[in-house]
């Protein structure tokens, strides 16, 4: 029934979808097949502490105080990968299994933050072409 | 993709340009797009497409005899030449001002604007030396944009992203559908403030209106002072240490930070008694159908 109380299970720990990529735990998860909610605290707030350099020298580009959008910007999973939304394609980014995540969940956030500067930024991402093929100005 | 030129495909059609990169003939497959991140990507802060601006690079535009269109074209024009800062005089209260930067700037508006002012940008640093009408940053994607005295309604309607900041007191259904970002109030927030937000955080310094996050699916609302009432599925929650440094270095940025703190602050959250991620429910219809 809609409208109800399917909230799902709690997130425990960060490597909870990385060990467990499907993620079911309540019985309405297990009854429909799928993880529901967020894999992510989307509510987490930025860790002001643990700022890279490179996204200091953004903030500094762009004339911002903080991190601005990134404060939005978790590292997510997605098939027991780490994974990163993009907005911009509406899809995931998968993080390569060569870039060792740290154990800290903030430094974890502020990694996924990095990576989706340098891919929208890049001639790789789909907006690019999407804006070359139908950009009107 | 793979060898036409820039050049090459602005002399094309739209149509034309479509086939050349490959999209005509694109298959879809699978839920989702697979793509992954190259660690070696060049560092890079501004879009390939955004024009090279110099923030010390300043211009002054007195829009007085001037329509809302022409205006927004050049300031187009104005930030390919590279200027970083740009002041708009007598803007008297014209609608749709502002919209669709994707660029870093700094765009100041010294006057009131009217309707739809500064929405779907992307980066930049606006200062509304004024007051705005209906729906200020709709759909704003990031940047920051600072109104010094009151806004209407539906400020920051599906808000996405950026710092969205208004000196004086906002209108009724403020952050409406709000998707991320941050909304301050330095004054008042009408009624139905986060009214549907689904992610982000609205901070009143002042006071809140009737129904206050009503039917929110996500998200935070900060209030400084007293609330009317509380919407649908909006209920108190409990501020953590990282909440409150957050809090006041926010307020702090935006010269907004109460002198006795943020201590006496309500955090109100979603009660996700509607979340509704029930993929049966379509065949449980059916049944009873």
């Amino acid at each position: 029934m809609a409208g109800t109380r399917y909230k799902g299970s709690e997130l425990k720990d960060v490597d909870q979808f990385l060990e467990d990529s499907a993620g079911l735990e309540s019985d309405r998860e297990h009854e429909i097949g799928q993880h529901i909610g967020y894999r992510y605290d989307v509510n987490l707030l930025p860790d002001y502490d643990r700022l890279t350099p490179f996204l200091n020298e953004y903030m500094e580009v762009m004339g911002w105080d903080d991190l601005n959008w990134l404060e939005d910007v978790h590292m997510g999973y997605e098939d027991g990968h780490a994974a990163v939304f993009d907005r911009n394609i509406n899809g995931w980014v998968r993080v390569p299994d060569t870039i060792e995540l740290p154990e800290n969940e903030q430094d974890r956030h502020m990694i996924a933050r990095e990576l989706l500067i340098k891919f929208q930024m890049s001639d790789r991402n789909p907006l690019t072409v999407l804006r070359k093929a139908y950009g009107k100005f | 993709m793979a060898g036409v030129s820039d050049s090459q495909l602005k002399k094309m059609t739209q149509e034309e340009r479509v086939k050349a990169l490959g999209m005509a003939t694109e298959q879809l497959s699978g839920r989702s797009l697979f793509i992954e991140f190259n660690a070696d990507e060049e560092d890079r802060f501004t879009y390939p497409w955004a024009p090279e601006v110099d923030f010390n690079k300043r211009i002054e535009i007195n829009a007085d005899n001037m329509a809302s269109t022409a205006l927004n074209e050049k300031m187009r024009e104005l930030m390919t030449e590279g200027y970083g800062s740009i002041v708009i005089k007598n803007p008297r209260g014209k609608h749709s001002l502002g919209v669709g930067i994707l660029n870093r700037l700094n765009l100041i508006f010294e006057g009131s604007l009217g309707y739809f002012a500064v929405g779907l940008i992307d980066g930049p640093n606006v200062r509304i030396k004024g007051r705005v009408g209906w729906s200020c940053a709709e759909n704003m994607m990031s940047g920051t944009v600072v109104i010094e005295k009151n806004a209407g309604s539906t400020f920051g309607a599906a808000l996405r992203g950026g710092d969205l900041v208004c000196g004086g007191s906002v209108g009724s259904r403020t952050g409406i559908d709000m998707k991320g970002g941050t909304i301050i109030v330095g004054g008042d927030a009408g009624a139905l403030t986060g009214f549907m937000m689904q992610r982000g955080r609205v901070i009143i310094c002042g006071n809140a209106g009737k129904n206050l996050g009503d039917s929110m699916y996500d998200g935070t609302i900060y209030v400084g002072g007293e609330i009317r009432s509380l919407g649908v599925d909006a209920v108190p929650g409990e501020f953590t240490d990282l909440e409150h440094s957050w809090l006041s270095r926010k307020l702090r940025q935006f010269e907004l930070l109460p002198e006795k703190g943020v201590d006496h602050f309500t955090k109100i959250i979603a009660g996700k008694q509607l979340w509704n991620y029930d993929n049966l429910e379509p065949t449980e219809k059916k049944l009873i159908l």
